[in-house]
């Protein structure tokens, strides 16, 4: 019996011919990243545990990206904690607020995550990277502590349920967040618990590398312990120029034994959005519209959809335009680099002429952080992931989410809007993220 | 005086680590810090009845969202000795197993519970007893691997434990 992607890489990782799914294996790790958050607690584990030697400290990734620059007193004490370690060991891979941004777009981007990779990091959406072609999990504090100091961790090889994409999406304005979307409403929030996610299909073929990214960053929220996209040539175009290693991507087999296939004709797909309080709740936007969903603000940012590509939809459709007089807006590109590309391209400045608060480099109101946490009785339309009760502010505010070309359409009308209403076609043409 | 019996706060499916422990007091690692917000957007009356020795019981996907093992933290500091669901999401119940709170997947005792109800545990056996309904429960034995964790009382200091065994 052959192996599914993820098996290829934990057999890989762990010195084993093969591996199959239930099987304890001890994987030797690529990258180990942890966020401000997590890392405060890994060092204060650390400390308790007077762990000072660390298997292979270039492996070590700490990246400052949720509550810096800090919001307030207690979170500079927390990011000082990190920094502080850092200096104390040296470690290279060490990303200030304003230089890194938030790590899962910063890893992918810069190539310092690459195809057949282990990837595991203190932070649940570590599982993006697997749009890239690794095996990429989220881990809490303590594991951190661990594999910083052996260099591996015990991991227990998933079934894998294989996701087949029929089609390429009619609708210009479909994207990989709409695909996630409606895969999500399809299996639950807990639909893929502990599984594996593997994609194959037509239009998994065609999606940007961006738009895998993003599908694989919210895998996660259908419970899933990782997701992996092939490494095929859009994989290898994305890694030209970006790739910090050499590396080798790996593909299943053709008798891989999966726990189920499901299969999903996404050409007629319309963009998604997730209603308040679950990422499963969606509608089309169509449905959408007919409530008429008025939003207080709209957020274009998070780890999940402020990637370049994110970026040049929305300011695409914002450009020329302001925001609805009764909604507020707020761009937070998801790293520095990103951040800079989006300045040469003039994108921030159709941001900013639009009447968006623009930041950097943060996570911001995602996690109800800072840079536009919302009230009670306040809708806020987020790219982000996650729409739980309380995750973005007051446990009476509301949050839907969806791409970000429904972003940008919304907050120009002030409703959830079809991008279709206020964009013209050929705009949509050039900016789709489903390309031959 | 005879100690209260301890007892299940009883919730329903998806109990995400942002209702466990939200977001906004995450820059706090005490684990008393922690404690003093736990599950207050979710249940009100939880911080000022909790004991030391009650059981959170919960339905599917329990513990699921973000890695941060400050909600099991917060959990274990404010007197829970263990959580009872049908299914848990799995990087709460890695952290879960990593800091020594006890986690068990038994969806028939979940059926059993409602809030409130008078609880008896050995975690050591896996046997839990609803002392209202006098059902008894067997969680199914933890993999190896997961019991040597819980035996080393957390990974650290399992790893503690065989870099001494190894010189
Ligand atoms: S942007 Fe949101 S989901 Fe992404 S890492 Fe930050 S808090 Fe987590």
């Amino acid at each position: 019996m052959g192996m599914t992607r993820s098996e290829h890489i934990l057999a890989r990782s762990s010195g084993k011919a093969r591996v199959a799914p239930g099987d304890m294996v001890v994987g030797k790790a690529d990258v180990i990243m942890g966020n401000d958050i997590t890392t405060s607690l890994t060092v204060r584990i650390l400390d308790a545990n007077g762990i000072t030697q660390f298997a292979d400290p270039d492996k070590v990734f700490i990246v400052m990206s949720h509550f810096v620059p800090a919001k307030d007193i207690a979170s500079a004490a927390m990011a000082k904690t990190c920094r502080d370690f850092a200096r104390q060991y040296n470690i290279k891979h060490y990303f200030e607020a304003g230089q890194g941004g938030i790590e899962h777009a910063l890893l992918p981007d810069e190539g310092y995550v690459v195809p057949g990779d282990l990837v595991l990091g203190a932070d649940s959406h570590s599982c993006t990277y697997g749009g890239v072609n690794t095996f990429a999990t989220g881990i809490g504090s303590t594991d951190l502590a661990a594999a910083w100091t052996t260099g591996e961790l015990w991991l227990r090889v998933p079934e894998t349920i294989k996701i087949v994409f029929n089609g390429v999406p009619k609708s210009p304005w479909v994207s990989g967040k709409d695909v996630v979307l409606f895969l999500i409403s399809q299996l639950g929030d807990d639909g893929a618990l502990y599984q594996a996610q593997e994609f194959h299909g037509e239009g998994t073929q065609h999606l940007s590398v961006e738009g895998r990214l993003t599908i694989a960053n919210m895998a996660i929220e259908g419970g899933a312990k990782n997701s992996i996209f092939p490494c095929d040539d859009k994989t290898l175009a994305y890694e030209a120029g970006r790739a910090k290693r050499d590396f080798q991507g790996v593909e299943a087999d053709a008798d891989a034994a999966y726990a189920a296939v499901h299969e999903f004709d996404i050409s007629n797909l319309e963009p998604q959005v997730a209603f308040p309080h679950l990422p499963s709740n969606c509608k089309s936007v169509s449905q959408a519209m007919q409530e008429k969903v008025a939003i207080d603000q709209v957020f274009i940012g998070s780890c999940t959809n402020a990637k370049l590509e994110d970026l040049r939809i929305a300011a695409k459709i914002l450009d020329g335009h302001q925001l609805a007089k009764w909604t507020r807006g707020v761009v937070i590109p998801a790293s520095h680099n990103i951040y800079m590309q989006a300045l040469d391209e003039g994108l921030i400045s159709i941001f900013a002429k639009a009447g968006f608060a623009v930041a950097e480099g943060t996570c911001g109101p995602c996690l109800g952080g800072y840079m536009g946490v919302i009230g009670a009785g306040e809708r806020m339309l987020s790219t982000s992931n996650r729409n739980f009760k309380g995750r973005t502010g007051d446990v009476r505010g509301e949050t839907y989410l969806a791409s970000p070309a429904v972003a940008a359409a919304s907050a120009i009308t002030g409703f959830i809007t079809d991008p279709g209403e206020v964009a013209p076609a050929d705009t949509a043409a050039a900016l789709t993220q489903f390309t031959e | 005086m005879a100690q209260p019996q301890p007892k299940v706060y009883r919730y329903g499916r998806d109990i995400n680590t942002d209702l466990i422990l939200p977001a906004r007091y995450m820059m706090f690692n005490e684990p008393e810090d922690l404690a003093k917000h736990c599950m207050e957007d979710l249940d009100g009356d939880f911080l000022p009845t909790v004991r030391y020795g009650d059981v959170v019981v919960g339905e599917e996907n329990f513990g699921s969202g973000s890695s941060r093992e400050h909600a099991p933290m917060a959990l274990k500091a404010s007197g829970i000795v263990a959580v009872i669901a049908s299914s848990f999401a799995r990087i709460f119940f890695r952290n879960a197993i990593n800091i020594g709170l006890p986690v068990l997947e038994l969806p028939e005792a979940v059926a059993d519970f409602r809030h409130g109800d008078p609880i008896s545990l050995d975690i050591e056996e896996g046997i839990v007893k609803n002392t209202r309904s006098g059902n008894t429960f067997q969680a199914k034995p933890y993999p190896k691997e997961i019991m040597d964790i819980i035996r080393a009382d957390g990974l650290m200091n399992l790893i503690k434990q065989q870099r001494i065994a190894q010189g």
